[in-house]
Order: C-alpha cells, then structure tokens, then sequence
C-alpha cells in the first residue's frame, strides 16, 4: 500500500501546522531524509522530512492549508501506484480531492482552500446576523459572540444548508468536520458552529470539551453594553471576498500559528492560575557599575557584552537555587508541585508577530559571559524563527524585560508550566537621599508574578529579597 | 451478614434450594465422595446422601444428556463442570436439547437445569483449560448465562438459577472459589436473573465488567479516581438476558463506555455490548467503546504470556484514558 505522510508534532504545543510552501512536486523521487514541504507552527517554520524512499503520488493539502496533527498531508508510493487506499483511509476525498484534508458529508458547509478554518460557514439560522458584525448585538445567543469578522461562506440566508459556495477552484476538495456524536448533539443544541472549533480528539476530532470551551470561552465577549449599531442584512450577499480582506473600516488579519498558541497559552495561565503581584525596586548602581567593569574590552576579546537582562537572569538563576518552591510547576493533571531540579530561565523575545521564550538552560551554572552570549545567539535565531522546538520548552522560570522601551514597571503572564514570571522595568536616573544629601541614583522596577496555587505571598516576597540583595550586591552571589 | 467464601455461598445455596425441593439434586465428577474438587459440594453427600448427590464417571457428553433429560421429566437438576473447559464435549447436548427442547416441543417440555462449574483463565493452566464460555453460550436463544462475581450474588442468583425452568449456565471461577465477601442472611435470599448491580457510580465514564474482570475495573477505577477520573461500574451479573438498560441510561449521562470481559475479543460479550450502546446511546458517545479482553489467540502457557494475555489493571486503566481523551 501507499505510505501516508502526516502533520508530525514539531512542538509541544503544537496542535496543528501550515503548510506554506511545497518544495516537491507529484512525480518526484524522494528518498528518507528529503524535504518535501515547509510547515509553519506555532513557534518557527520547519522542514518536513519524509521517512521513506518512494514517488511523491499525491500532495494532499494546498498551500496555506492547516492540517491539524495527524492530519494526511501527502501520499508516497511506487511508480504508478495509487494513492486512493490511503485517501480512502484518511476520508480525503479519494481520487477528485485535491483540497483540504478530509471529504464531508453533503449536508455541511464546505471551506475553501486556504482559508482560515475559523471563517467556515455559519448555520444557516443565524448566517445573515453576522455580517461585518464584531459583537453580537444584546440578546443574542451566547456562541455567536465568538465570532469574529470574517468573509462568512454562506450564500444565503433562506434557512438551507449552505451549498458549496463559489464555483470550486480546480483540484478542491471537501472538508469533514470530524466531531463525536456528543459534540454535534451538543453543538447543535447549544447553536455552536464546529466549523469553527479546533478538536482536540484524535485526528482532530471534536470531542465534548472543546464544545464546552467554545460555550465557555464566548462568555465574556457577549457583554451587550458593547454592541455596535446593527448593520442592516444585506439582501443578496455579494460575491464572498478573499480571506483577509480589507472591509469599510477594518482589516481582517489572519491568525498565526503562532498568534493562536499565545492565545491559547496565556488565556490558560491567566484564567486557570490565580496571579499575585510583588513589586520592588532595586538600587542598580552597583549593577551598572558591574556591568561596565565585565564589558572592559569585552569586544576585544571576542566576547559577547553582558546586558542587564544577562545579569537578571544570572540572578534570578542563583536566588532560584536558594528557592525551590519558586523553581516549580502546579501540575493539575498528577496532581502536584512539581519542584524542578534545574534552573532553566527562559526569556521572552518579542518578535514582529509575537514572541517566543528560549531557555537558558542550568543558567545557575553558567558565568555570564556565557549566559550573555547564549542569550544573544537564542534571540537573534528566534527572530529569524530558526530555533528548534527543544530551545524555547523546558523552561522552570520566565524574564519578560521592556526595558528598553522605558518602561518603568509591568505585570506580566506566567508562562506556563513555570509558578512566576519576572517583569523587569527600565533603570532610571532618580534623585535618592543618601547620608542625608540627595544624589543622583539609578532604580530599577522589577514585578514578580506569581502562582499562588503553587507559591505563596511570603516565598515569593523571600525570593524577590533575595534578587533585590543580588541586583544591589552582586558580590553575594559568590558566596 | 455473615461473611462466606465465594464456594460456601454457592454451597449455602444449593443446601437451602435442596431442602426446599426434593426434586434438586448434584451430579458431576468428585462431587459427592471427594467432596468437589473445589470443595463447593463439602459435606453434601453426607447430608443428602447418594441419591441425591452423585458422582458421575469422567464423562461429560454422558452426564449432561442425563441431567437433561431428568430435567425433562420433572426433576432440578444441578450438573457441576469441574471446569466450563470441560463442557465442550457435552456441546450438543447443551447446545441442542437444552437449549432447544421447549422451542421444539412447542412448550411441552421445559428443561429446569443448571449448569455450573470453574470458568476462565486461571494462571498456567495451557491453552485448552483456560477458555471463557460466555461467547459460545450466550450466543444460544434458550439459555441462560449467569456470571457472579461475589460470594452474595452467587448465592442469591444460584438460588434463582435452580428455580428457573429454562436451563441456566452457572459461570464460576477457579480463582475466586476462596474469595470472601458479606452474604445476605435474608430468608430464602435470591436475585432476579438479568439485573445488573451498579457498584460504583462516578461521571466520567461508565465500566462494565463481571465476574473476574469485575474486580480489574474495581482496582482501576480507584487508581483513575487518584487522577480525578470518577467511573460508574456496572457488573451486569447476567451475561444473557443482558441488561443492558442499565448501562445504556450510565452512558447517555458519561458518553463513555469501556467493557472489560476476559473472553476473546472475536464476536464476543464486549463486542455485543459495544454493539447495543453504539445503536442506542449514539448521539450520547464523546468516543468510541473500547473494550479489554483476552488478546485473540489461544491462551498461552508460559507465565509471562499468559499474564499478556489476560486484561489487566493497567489496560483497564489505559482503556479508560482513551474514551476520556486524556493522556
């Protein structure tokens, strides 16, 4: 039989990929080891290897496709064999398909190519109450507040399944919205489109609790204080624009894979971990001074400058060390604080799309010419999106710095599995009393978020001191 | 409650149904003089004495037409399988006098007989005496399957068994003769055939399991408890008539359904269970059935295989988290 090529996990928190370029076309040769596409994640671009020797028989997905993982993306084969059983397999549409992944049943709305899978269509009841809207209007039903502005496919508003909306490009398929007969009971009931849900089951089934996390995750946004003056339905609807269009006053913007995981994560940290704040500032002088003395002919010797940031995450490494409870993850799931036995800091990259978080790992043991120079090569690989999934996971302890940007202080979102995260604010000239003289002084703002299921307000308190004592003395770290 | 090992309470039935009915009687091998070969029938000959407690020859197809056919004239009798392995070569007569002479007889003829004796794996036992029934019995209108797996239980349905007038196949097992657990002291304690016992009740997910497989959704439902999993367990008790309402009202409220059943996978109990709750409860399921059984070929010898080839916990378990999607 033909061989199937799947979506592969490329990260931990991957759930689905874009293809976004095909560099092998049906017919080609390849051998074990070959890349035959480009698949976007949530965190870099990556090269997807086939396993196997054999004929590129069938590229399953177009580009631009997101496949979720598991999802059939190609067929390999022998010379002239066919790929059929295999597309048969994966219910891809067998010889016609050409499209997206699955066939579906005649009675659903179909997606185009390419599209977000979020833009599917809209059952039919409420297909004409969606136009352009943002916001639902008050005393509309809760799901449809979910539902952003996007070029819906519906064609019509007359109460009948969606038929396939615009003539089909050439070679597209048909989408099946593979859901347990629970959830379609559930989405049915409850008015939830699945088309627009994201299943979590095997091969991207929607199962009951990704139902029940589009009920509960549309709550909020269903304020009817927010609704915006109802647009009159246009009667016939024209012609369905490309996705990411540009309407009257908005622009649709694509969501990324990594947009989607941001999303994802930080609402699962910040609505499921209980945050508290401590907030301290830090006398920098010694710190500057420091600094200025490590970076003395630094560039000479083909050493990599150490920053502040170098120094925070120096600091935080060692006053981790002293501090296990803060060095620790709140695992729901075994039912544990788990205390981690490294000190791996990560630190957030902001890049234009999002950020990303490489890890420096065991930087307790590290000097900080190394620390200064691995974060530098971490940073700059992760804005060229070249790192590897296994540089940004792991992390036991997160540094968010905006420094830069002068901010003075901010709170920032623990980054999951880790119990705090450390903002870090500018250091600023301020006026300071010293022996009863105002002199200039340097401050820094640093806030250290916390979860309070697995870290309390004193062992926070304890280990933001002793980052402080750090910061204002660092000789002490060598004690 | 008095607390009786599993072969005392099926002892403790046949005793109270034997004083009540002179019309019952024991036969099998080693039954009377050597007092069973498991010690179930222990001190019935000296009680009833030979007429009513009879050891037969090594001669299974012989004694299990006998019995029929006293059944067909007006006794109730008992036969013991020293093992359920062994009744294959009585097959016919269970098979198509049993099971069929009231159909055939257009309800001349009734056949009030039970069938009783060791079924399943029971360690190293080799391929040919490790076979679970079920499957080829319960697949026979006419009979009767019932499969305990508790000493109260096998009392109350034992005594039910004895007075029901179709022929009941009574499933035992070696490995729970010695299993210990409270018996009703209620007078003349029976339990209807076909109702099933839900034992545990959770939200999760629903297990069905009984006889020896109970006792592995038991052990697993505490552990997947520990993880915050809550399961109902079902011992459906009767293997046929099944009831399966009671399973089919747990799984419109858990969408989950897992079934543990020693016998082979192949056209077997959980397979016809999978079955009922796929038709019925559709709309209610979040994932598909899954099922733990012997694995599909003949039972091993060797200790490690055999243990491979017996459900276990951990596959219970690993079932479990699979209908729950959780890894």
């Amino acid at each position: 039989m033909a061989i199937p090529v799947e979506m592969p996990k490329m990260s931990d928190t991957m759930e689905e990929g874009v293809l976004v370029a095909w560099l092998a076309d049906e017919g080609d040769q390849v051998s074990a080891g070959d890349v035959i596409a480009q698949v976007e994640t949530d965190k870099a671009t990556m090269d997807l290897e086939v396993y196997d020797d054999g004929v590129l028989l069938k590229r399953v997905v177009p580009q631009g496709a997101s496949v979720p993982i598991g999802g059939l993306i190609a067929v390999l084969g022998k010379e002239g064999e066919s790929a059929d059983e295999v597309l048969t397999k994966y219910g891809a549409g067998g010889a016609g398909g050409d499209g997206a992944t699955e066939a579906a049943p005649p009675a659903e709305p179909v997606r185009q190519p390419g599209q977000d899978p979020g833009a599917a269509a809209d059952t039919p009841s409420n297909a004409d109450k969606n136009e352009g809207a943002t916001v639902p209007t008050a005393g509309e039903a809760v799901p449809n507040a979910s539902r952003v502005a996007e070029p819906s496919n519906v064609s019509s508003g007359d109460g009948a399944p969606a038929p396939a909306p615009e003539p089909a490009p050439a070679g597209e398929g048909v989408d099946r919205i593979k859901a347990s007969p629970l959830a379609r009971r559930m989405a049915q009931e409850r008015g939830v489109d699945l088309a627009r849900l994201r299943g979590s089951g095997p091969e991207g089934r929607i199962v009951k609790r990704d139902v029940e996390a589009a009920l509960g995750g549309a709550a909020p946004s269903a304020a009817p204080q927010e609704a915006p003056t109802p647009r009159p339905a246009p009667a016939p609807r024209p012609p369905v624009p490309a996705p990411g269009a540009t309407g009257d006053d908005y622009t649709s913007v694509p969501l990324s894979q990594m947009r989607k995981t941001i999303a994802r994560r930080l609402s699962q940290s910040k609505f499921s971990a209980p945050h508290f704040y401590l907030t301290a500032e830090v006398d920098m002088e010694r710190a500057v001074e420091l600094r200025d003395r490590l970076n003395e002919g630094a560039e000479a010797r083909g050493r990599a400058k150490v920053s502040f940031n170098d120094l925070v995450t120096k600091v935080c490494a060692v006053a981790l060390r002293l501090h296990p409870a803060v060095n620790s993850s709140w695992l729901e799931e075994q039912g544990e604080i788990r205390r981690h036995h490294h000190v791996h800091v990560a630190v957030a990259v902001a890049m234009e799309e999002g950020l990303v978080t490489p890890v420096v790992r065991d930087a307790d043991r590290k000097g900080l010419a190394e620390i200064a120079a691995e974060t530098r090569d971490l940073a700059e690989r992760a804005r060229a999106r070249k790192l590897d999934p296994s540089e940004w996971e792991g992390s036991t302890f997160t540094t968010s710095n905006l420094g830069m940007f002068g901010i003075h202080e901010f709170t920032a979102i623990i980054n999951p599995p880790n119990a705090c995260i450390l903002a870090i604010g500018a250091i600023r000239d301020v006026p300071v009393v010293k022996g009863g003289q105002v002199v200039p002084g340097k401050r820094m703002t640093i806030t250290l978020s916390c979860d309070h299921r697995a870290v309390d307000g004193a062992t926070g308190a304890a280990f933001l001191a002793d980052v402080r004592r750090f910061l204002e003395e660092p000789v002490l770290m060598l004690l | 409650m008095a607390e009786l090992q599993f072969r005392e309470a099926l002892r403790a039935a046949m005793v109270e149904e034997m004083e009540r009915d002179e019309r019952v009687f024991l036969m099998g091998e080693e039954v009377a003089e050597y007092n069973g070969a498991y010690k179930v029938s222990e001190g019935m000959l000296d009680r009833f004495g030979p007429k009513r407690v009879i050891d037969t020859p090594i001669s299974e197809n012989g004694f299990a037409g006998l019995g029929i056919g006293a059944a067909m004239m007006g006794l109730r009798p008992i036969i013991e399988f020293m093992t359920w392995n062994f009744s294959f070569v009585a097959f016919d007569q269970i098979i198509s006098n049993a099971a069929k002479m009231r159909y055939m007889s257009g309800g001349q003829l009734k056949v009030p007989i039970v069938f009783r004796g060791g079924n399943g794996g029971a360690g190293q036992l080799g391929a040919t005496h490790s076979n679970s029934v079920e499957p080829f019995y319960a697949n026979v209108p006419g009979l009767k399957v019932v499969a305990p797996s508790n000493p109260d239980d096998a009392k109350g349905l034992l005594k039910s068994a004895i007075r029901d007038d179709d022929p009941v196949l009574f499933l035992e097992s070696e490995l729970m003769f010695g299993l210990r657990g409270e018996v009703s002291d209620a007078e003349d304690y029976t339990i209807p055939i076909g109702e099933a016992r839900i034992a545990r009740e959770g939200d999760d997910l629903t297990i069905v399991a009984h006889s020896k497989s109970y006792w592995l959704a038991m052990t697993a439902a505490e552990e997947l408890a520990k993880q915050g999993y809550e399961a109902t367990i079902i011992d459906p008790r009767t293997i046929r008539p099944f009831p399966f309402d009671p399973v089919v009202e747990s799984v419109k409220k858990t969408g989950r359904l897992v079934v543990v059943d020693e016998s082979q996978p192949f056209a077997g109990i959980a397979a016809e269970v999978a079955f009922h709750v796929h038709h019925r409860c559709f709309d209610d399921l979040d994932a598909p059935v899954a099922r733990v059984t012997a694995k599909d070929t003949p039972a091993p010898y060797a200790k490690n295989l055999i243990e491979a080839w017996m459900p276990t916990v951990d596959e219970v378990i690993a079932a479990a988290k699979k209908v729950l999607y959780v890894n």
